[in-house]
Parts: structure tokens; sequence; C-alpha cells
């Protein structure tokens, strides 16, 4: 799905942020991507998400050599591709059943079409009672979870979440991995990139640890 | 119970095209905010709005002048051309009196000649009044005199042989078909034409730049919902989409209230023109401009420049739109 051959990157004239990366994201595949602060973690998830270009190396997404996807094919490679946002860009002037209902909305869905579906995601992460009220009077966990069913609404190929357990409390981080996993049973890749070695101990998962800009695979 | 405590169905129901559940708890407020993607109130809308609106104003004042010149400049070509001037000159030897009879007599064989008026000592002095003053006495001066030759609707008599023949049988006449002042007006009507069509294609252009940069800022001032439409998948044509609708409104409110103000503007004229009709300051306007009336074609294209600035305004921002989020979406850009 995504593959990273010798990969470098680096910002400016300063030295290699990210060097010699090679690794794939399999279809139906879940891996915690980790690493200390700092270690080009969300660098990483960016480079995935095509909102970064390599300085160096080939990144193939869904079997398309990145750099070979035109402007207009763009948006229907990121529809394959969920994302969870570290500070969650939710849109603040539309509710929360309509942040969800987001990635419907741009793919020309009627709402009569989709609602009931927005609706059971929301109650599925526990948002129900929240679905008409505005991000801004969201709790930290409830816009986490807002985000994530945003990313999860169009059931993506893979999911790419950053940091999705960094603003919640111990049992919900829990319940988020919990959601995460049965993404992934349902037939989506999961990359989750977080710091927090106590979710990954909940889970038996593939790792690839970042440290100093080089990545190590924990099969 | 706290939300983490609450169960999770075992499976994912996301994006099932199994049929609702009717009977589910619905809630009390609605689900939707009732505004768009990209807020109204997030797109500088009043100072665009009174630039299209000054612009369409101009635009509709340039129009509606050229088109009152361009009237004018007509009706002097058609009453100019619906008469020619014999004019016979004095000779020691000349019977004037045989020689004006000749000329006429000679002008009425001709097909298409209405009538020929000869004009008579008075008349001829009061022509002659502004530059050599009242009581004149012809008979002391070596005045050349004037015949008027009116011709029929639509006609064009051979004037090049009608001018041979006054020359060679009444010494003397000469012919004048005023075919200068003819062109001289044609030339300065198309001058006037082409000025104003140039003002009015500059106006444009300045409503179109002004549109481009009021666009990037609603852009950039959207950029985070940009972004974000820009990761859930949006195409340029959705998200230039979510633009357009509030600059065709900007637009058409801008366009609207310019266009009104100018036509208000020349309806005014108009009464005013008719109310100074006998004044020497109504006679000057209108001997330069003719009448204030536009009538209604050049009402009809008033609102024609209103719906040509809204239109222009929503395919310019749309065209922008797509142009930045093309961009954005290249890869590595976003």
């Amino acid at each position: 799905m995504i593959s990273f051959e010798n990969v470098g990157l680096r910002y400016g004239i300063g030295k290699e942020v990210l060097s010699d990366l090679s690794f794939q994201v399999a279809p139906n595949s879940f891996q915690f991507l980790t690493g200390p602060s700092g270690a080009g973690k969300t660098s990483l998830l960016r480079l995935m998400l095509l909102s970064l270009k390599p300085t160096r190396g080939l990144v193939k997404v869904f079997g398309k050599e990145a750099s070979t996807i035109r402007p207009e094919q763009m948006p229907i490679i990121r529809r394959k591709i969920g994302v969870v946002f570290q500070d969650f860009r939710l849109l603040d002037h539309l509710t929360t059943y309509e942040n969800v209902a987001l990635p419907l909305q741009v793919r020309g869905k009627m709402e009569h079409d989709y609602r009931q579906d927005v609706r059971d995601l929301l109650d599925w992460v526990g948002l129900g009672d929240r679905m008409h009220v505005h991000p801004p009077v969201l709790s930290g966990g409830e816009k986490q979870r807002a985000a994530i069913a945003r990313a999860l609404i169009d059931q993506p190929d893979v999911l790419l979440a950053d940091e999705p357990t960094g603003n919640v409390d111990p049992p919900l981080a829990r319940r988020i991995l919990r959601l995460f996993i049965e993404l992934h049973r349902s037939g989506t890749s999961v990359v989750i990139a977080t710091h927090d070695l106590s979710l990954m101990d909940q889970y038996d998962a593939r790792r690839l640890v970042l440290n100093t800009g080089r990545l190590q695979i924990y099969d | 119970m706290t939300d983490s405590q609450k169960k999770l169905p075992s499976k994912p129901p996301i994006a099932s095209k199994k049929s609702a559940d009717k009977n589910q708890k619905q809630p009390q407020k609605p689900l939707r905010s009732g505004k768009s993607i990209v807020p109204r109130e997030t797109v500088a809308g009043s100072a665009l709005v009174f630039v299209i609106a000054i612009m369409t104003f101009l635009a509709c004042l340039t129009l509606g002048a050229v088109s009152m010149v361009n009237t004018s400049a007509t009706k002097w070509q058609n009453d100019i051309s619906r008469e020619v001037t014999i004019q016979i000159r004095p000779f020691d030897d000349i019977e004037m009196e045989k020689a004006i009879q000749d000329a006429k007599s000679i002008a009425l064989n001709y097909e298409g000649i209405a009538k020929v008026t000869v004009l008579n000592d008075k008349e001829t002095a009061r022509l002659l009044e502004p530059w050599l003053g009242a009581g004149l006495q012809l008979e002391e001066l070596p005045v050349p005199r004037l015949l008027t030759v009116t011709l029929a609707d639509g006609a064009r008599p051979d004037f090049e042989t009608m001018r041979a023949q006054l020359e060679q049988e009444v010494p003397g006449s000469t012919l004048d078909d005023h075919r200068t002042w003819v062109d001289r007006l044609t030339t300065m009507a198309l001058t006037m034409v082409g000025v104003g069509t140039a003002v009015f294609i500059l106006m444009m252009a300045a409503t179109v730049t002004t549109v481009i940069f009021a666009t990037r800022g609603a852009m950039a001032g959207n950029k985070h919902v940009v972004d974000v439409l820009h990761f859930v998948g949006a195409d340029s044509k959705f998200i230039s989409k979510q633009f357009q609708k509030h600059f065709l409104i900007l637009g058409l409110k801008g366009a609207a209230g310019g266009a009104l103000a100018a036509i208000l503007l020349f309806i005014l004229l108009g009464f005013w023109s008719s109310q100074t009709l006998a004044t020497p300051e109504g006679d000057q306007i209108s001997a330069l401009f003719g009448s204030f009336s536009l009538g209604w074609t050049g009402y009809f294209w008033m609102l024609v420049v209103l719906v040509l600035v809204a239109a222009m305004t929503a395919i310019t921002s749309t065209l922008t739109v797509r142009q930045q989020v093309n961009t954005l979406q290249s890869y590595g850009r976003n």
C-alpha cells in the first residue's frame, strides 16, 4: 500500500532528519510508529500522506510512484487515506455531526444516504449525545474521538493517526486503541504514531521505531 | 457512567449500506449548524461590495455616455447628409439672379432631390450677422449666395455629375455635400466609442484584479478550512464551489448597487435636462450630448453590465481558488 525505499528528508540545508528509510505498510496491517519526541514521527506521517516530498529516495502509494501523481489525482489518493491529526483540525463553525460527515460530503454523497451512518459512528465513539455541538465546547478527548470518527467514516484503506491518545486519560486511550483494532479487523491498515509505551504494550503489533532519523523495525 | 466506561459495539458501523434504525433516539437539537463549509462572514464582504459597486457605476456611466454621444453623432450625420449646399460666388459680370435660377433648375433635374431653397437677402444677412453685424446691405458687398438642396429620404444623388454640371454651366458655383464634416463626425464618434470601450475594459480588468486579491485574502483567512477539505479528499471543483457562491452574492450585491445608482442618475439627469430645455445651459448640454434619455436599450445594457460583473466576480474567484488549490494539491505542497 505504502512503500519507502531509501527515503531521506532534510529541511532546508540542515542535516537529514530522516535517513535511509525503507519499509512497507502492507494491506490490512497494524503498526505503531514510535520514538522519542522530535525523532521525526510527524514528518514520516506527512511523507506517507504525501504532504511532504522527500529529498531523496522513492515513495510509492497504492502502487503509484508519488512523484508521478498529478495534482488532480491527489484527491483520489487522499480519499483512501484517513488521517487523525495531533491538533484534531476540526472546523469550529460546523457541528460535530457535520465535521464527521465532511469526507462524505466532499465525495458528493447525499445527506439522507449517510445521516444514519454518521450517527451510528458517533454513537460508537461515544459522541452520540454530542453530535449537535460545536468543537469549541467539546473536551480534548471528545475532539480526539470526533477527529477519529471523521477519519474512519468512509472506511479508508489506510489510517494514519498522529498521537491519537495524546490528550486523553489511560482508560479512554485504551478505548481508542480498541477502536483502531476493530477498524483494522474490518480491513484497514493502521499506522499509529505514539510515544506512549503503555499503549503499545496493550496490543501486540509491528513496531517502527525512529531514533535519530533512522528506522528500526520490530515485526 | 463516564464516556470511557461506555461499551462499544463489536463491529464498526461505518459506511454501512444497511437501512437506518428508525427507532433510534433522535437528538433534540439540529444536527446541522446552518453554516456553509466556508463561513460567509470570513469572506471580506463590505469592502469588496463597495469596490464592485463603484466599478459597475463607472462602467455604466461610461456605457451611457458613449451611447449618448454615439446617438447624437448619428443624428448629426443624418441631419447633415440629408442636405447639401450650392454656393455661388459673385463675379463682376455675373447676373446673380439668373445664376441662382440656373443652379436651382440643374439641381432639381436630379433624381432624389426633394426641394431647393434659395436663401434670400434677409436670411443671408441673418446668417452673416455674427461676423459682419446687424444692418448689413448685401448689395454693397460681394457676398456669395447659398441654395440649400434637401434630399429625399434615403436618396443618394450623383453629386459628382451635379458638381461638374454646375461648375460648367453656372460660373462661380460650388457644391458642398458636407462630406468633410460627416467624415469628421464619424471619426469623432468612433473615437468616443473606442475610448469608452477602452475605459470599460480597464474597469473590468480592475474589478477582476480586485476580486483576485479578495479571493486570495478569503482563502488565506480560511486556510484551515481549505487544508481540512484538502486532507479529506476534496477536489479543486468542490473547494472552489464553497467560495464561488459567496463571491457570486457579493458580486451581485455590488453590481446591482452600482448599476441601479447609474440608472437612477441617468433618469435624474434626463428629468433635469427636460426641465432646462429652453435655457442656455440646457441648449449647450443638449447640443453636446443630445438628450439625457438613454432609452430602453441603454438601460438594458446597464443590466447586462450588472449580470456581467456578477458573473465575472464568481468566475474570477472560482478560477483563482482552483489555481491555488491545484498548487496545494501538488505532491509535497501540503
